[in-house]
């Protein structure tokens, strides 16, 4: 890379360009946390020390492995990425509403890995969980101010990704394009930013006071000093349960663009899935949160409460499901790599929705909480859903960012690795957690009856880790040498497909797309009808494939 | 549609009210973890039932669906007004109705979860880092919880330092132990063994070390480790007073 390029990646204001850079970002952060999965696995796979004979050391690997996957991987990967690079393109903007925001934003974001990755040089690495729980938190020796620093910066970042994102679609639509004619990943990014906005400064002042309490002697959840021990918790997850939308969300919308493309297919009950599903679960979203403080002595009115509006959530939910199943419904469905791993999400969804909810009902959960079952179940619709539906959409796009395919052979073979592999990991993890396998144990020597199960996990975490490897390499190989492809690869109606070329260059589109009433998304009924009712693209459609 | 939303909320407002009622049936026995496997066994079908239609679905359409044909275009017919709103009433009724059945007997479960029995006996927990002390009154304290069989136990719970969880699965029982405040679980010890009790709320470097054995044992055995402990907790403290 010369001086020149780089110059040109660290200062771009371009949206397409900083969406690469969240992608470069969040999949390093995915990897070192992967690896640290590793460590992890590998430790518990005998009882007694495996690989370390120091907890301390276990825990700041469980620190980081869940800090990063979930706000340095998956929040950025999903808001950041995806959103960036795509949500312009979809509504036939040039860039976002304001481009130096966004490039302030991918700054902190890189900010907060370098200092998250710093904890690994420092003598004493935060040990606090992802969930960061005071008193411990503030009692321990460790550095907690690594962990609220790299939230702050975080968080920072995503509120202004939010506001950023929420101007450029309620601003930016091209002309004459109504709310009813967004797609859907647009609705599900936008109402995870909306989330971010109204619930990030609730974690920001949690962590904040935890930093206070630890540094400066305050006492905000010292109950020695009139302090609550628990209002962080309640603060924590009025965030973190909103949070899992954030991921949830746009993790469907980009299913539903799939779905929809390869199915050659209308979104199923659009306006139910986009009122009813997606704001169904935004406007829920703000009032289950004790369900993940079920065990911390909680007022009885409270928990009984929230376990009928956790178990509500399945309405919204199941709408939204019931419109993603509808759309394969009479579909032309073709497949690719990225349609392989967005079936698989079907089944993953169900695996891992469908076991949240004994987790709502509060007295099954007072024996189900913080053991491995809890565990394999948010691993279910985080680590593999969402995940999964993140692999789908980069090879779904892959065209569009490169110009190339990734699909082949290799892309086939790391999918169906990381497919066995998450399995194999995570139903013994599910079948122990019934028994009684309490989650964040360096050991377990009061359950040896589990070790066999520990270690069928341990190998399924390597096949993923294989899986994995596969597909990245796969993915850089065909940046650079994969098949050439042509424009719109998959047929789409979407706006990015069809109005913008591959590899666009700043500016996006050579003609400016406008609609009429007539355009939508998914106008795969009358193709020719629907292209008439936008302006020319201005490029040849659907050249042939060079050979 | 009017009428037919009016019938869906009316039968929501029903079943809101019938909750408290389903939630106290008579002659159930009352023993949490009995109640818990029950329930669990009704929920695992109750998933998996939802889980296996989905699937089939799915399956079903991905496999119907499918063709070589590029050119091809979906055929699925555009909803008529009516047909969409029966698509979002219908799916959501069952849904909630899934949910309120299913609320109802969780409320019925956690009752009894929280109601002590009057007969229960009273055992205090300190929870420190990293381990646990109880404490039966008249100054004996030890280090492990021995109950006799049959006899329904309620656990006081503190911690001197950071959160803990008391958890033993035998029992299915959990609940946090806090610095500045009480919680409580009860259990009935119905068989005689060796129980697992553990921390399962992460407290640092020992976390997954901080388990010892609950032992429920026959009332005269019991009778006789209570003598003995009394015993030393007696000489325990007469060393003290000679030293001090
Ligand atoms: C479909 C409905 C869902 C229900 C009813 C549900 C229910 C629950 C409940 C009750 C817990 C707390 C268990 C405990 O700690 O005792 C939990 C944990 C969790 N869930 Fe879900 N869940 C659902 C979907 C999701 C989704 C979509 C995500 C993320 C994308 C998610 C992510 C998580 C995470 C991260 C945790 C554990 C956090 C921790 O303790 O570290 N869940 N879920
Ligand atoms: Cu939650
Ligand atoms: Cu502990």
């Amino acid at each position: 890379m010369t001086m020149q390029t780089f110059k040109e990646w660290f200062f771009t204001t371009d949206h397409k360009r900083i969406g690469i850079m969240y992608l470069v970002g969040s999949m390093a952060a995915f990897v070192v946390a992967g690896l640290m999965a590793l460590l992890i696995r590998l430790e518990q796979s005998n009882l007694g020390p495996t690989i370390t004979d120091n907890p301390n050391e276990y825990n700041s690997w469980l620190y980081f492995h869940g800090a990063a996957m979930v706000l340095a991987f998956l929040i950025p990967g999903l808001t950041g990425f995806f959103a960036n690079y795509f949500l312009p393109l979809m509504i036939g903007a040039q860039d976002v509403a304001f481009p130096r925001i966004n490039a302030f934003s991918i700054w902190l974001f890189y900010g907060a890995i370098i200092l998250a990755m710093l904890s690994f040089v420092i003598p004493d690495p935060p040990d606090v969980m992802w969930t960061g729980y005071p008193p411990y938190s503030i009692s321990t020796t460790s550095n907690t101010a690594f962990y609220v620093f790299t939230l702050h910066l975080l968080g920072f970042s995503s509120v202004l990704g939010a506001v950023n994102f929420l101007v450029t679609v309620i601003y930016m639509r091209a002309p004459g394009m109504k709310w009813n004619q967004l797609n859907i990943f647009t609705w599900t990014t936008v109402a995870a930013f909306v989330l971010q906005l109204i619930f990030i400064p609730v974690l920001a002042s949690a962590v904040t006071m935890l930093l206070f309490d630890k540094y400066l002697g305050t006492n905000f959840f010292n109950p020695e000093a009139g302090g609550d021990v628990l209002l962080y918790q309640n603060l924590f997850w009025f965030y973190s349960h909103p949070a899992v939308y954030v991921i949830f969300l746009p993790a469907c919308g980009i299913l539903f663009e799939i779905f929809a493309t390869m199915c050659k297919n209308r979104v199923f009950n659009y306006k139910a899935c986009v009122y009813g599903g997606i704001w169904g679960i935004v406007g829920i979203s703000g009032f289950v949160w004790v369900h993940h403080l079920y065990v911390s002595g909680m007022p009885d009115w409270l928990r009984i409460g929230q376990m009928v509006t956790t178990l509500l959530i399945s309405v919204p939910v199941g709408l939204l499901v019931m419109s993603m199943w509808g759309t394969l419904y009479k579909g032309a469905i073709t497949f690719n790599t990225g349609m392989l791993y967005a079936v698989s999400c079907l089944f993953l969804v169900l695996s891992g929705g469908l076991t949240g909810i004994p987790l709502a009902l509060t007295a099954i959960t007072i024996h189900l909480s913080e053991t491995s079952f809890v565990h394999a179940h948010f691993h279910f619709i985080m680590a593999m859903f969402s995940a999964f539906a993140m692999f789908a959409g980069i090879y779904y796009w892959f065209p569009k960012m490169f110009g190339r395919f990734a699909d082949g052979p290799w892309a086939t073979t790391g999918f169906i690795f990381n497919i066995v592999g998450v399995h194999v990991t995570f139903i013994p993890l599910f079948i122990i957690g019934v028994e009684g396998m309490p989650r964040r144990y360096w050991d377990y020597q009061m359950f040896p009856q589990f070790e066999p199960y520990h270690q069928v996990a341990t190998v399924g975490a390597f096949m993923v880790a294989t899986g994995m490897a596969i597909t990245i390499l796969n993915w850089v190989r065909a940046a650079f040498k994969g098949k050439v492809a042509p424009e719109n690869p998959w047929k789409s109606c979407s706006m990015e497909w069809t109005h913008a070329p591959n590899c666009p260059q700043a500016g996006n589109f050579p003609n400016p797309p406008s609609v009429t009433d007539d355009w939508s998304p998914y106008g795969y009924d009358d193709r020719e009808a629907n292209m008439a009712a936008t302006t020319d693209p201005g490029f040849p459609a659907q050249v042939k494939p060079a050979e | 549609m009017r009428t037919l939303l009016g019938k869906m909320s009316l039968s929501i407002l029903g079943l809101i009210a019938a909750a408290p009622a389903f939630a106290q049936e008579d002659g159930y026995e009352r023993d949490p973890a009995a109640g818990w496997d029950y329930l669990w066994h009704e929920i695992v079908i109750d998933i998996t039932v939802i889980g296996i239609i989905f699937s089939i679905a799915a399956i079903w359409m991905v496999w119907k669906y499918r063709t070589k044909d590029e050119n091809a275009v979906g055929t699925a017919p555009k909803l008529s007004k009516a047909a969409a709103i029966a698509w979002v009433l219908i799916p959501a009724s069952l849904f909630m109705a899934d949910d309120f059945f299913l609320s109802a007997k969780g409320w019925t479960l956690w009752n009894d979860y929280r109601r002590i029995p009057d007969e229960a006996k009273e055992i205090r927990v300190t929870a420190y880092q990293w381990y646990w002390e109880f404490d039966y009154g008249d100054e004996i304290i030890t280090e492990e919880l021995v109950v006799p069989k049959g006899q329904p136990i309620v656990l006081r719970m503190t911690s001197e330092d950071v959160l803990h969880s008391l958890y033993i699965p035998g029992f299915r029982v959990k609940e946090d132990v806090m610095p500045g405040r009480v919680t409580y679980v009860w259990f009935n010890p119905k068989e005689v063994g060796e129980y697992v009790h553990t921390c399962t709320e992460y407290c640092g470097t020992a976390h997954a070390e901080m388990a010892t054995n609950v032992r429920v044992v026959e009332q005269e055995e019991y009778d006789a480790w209570f003598e003995q402990v009394k015993e030393e907790a007696k000489a325990a403290s007469l060393n003290d007073n000679t030293q001090g």
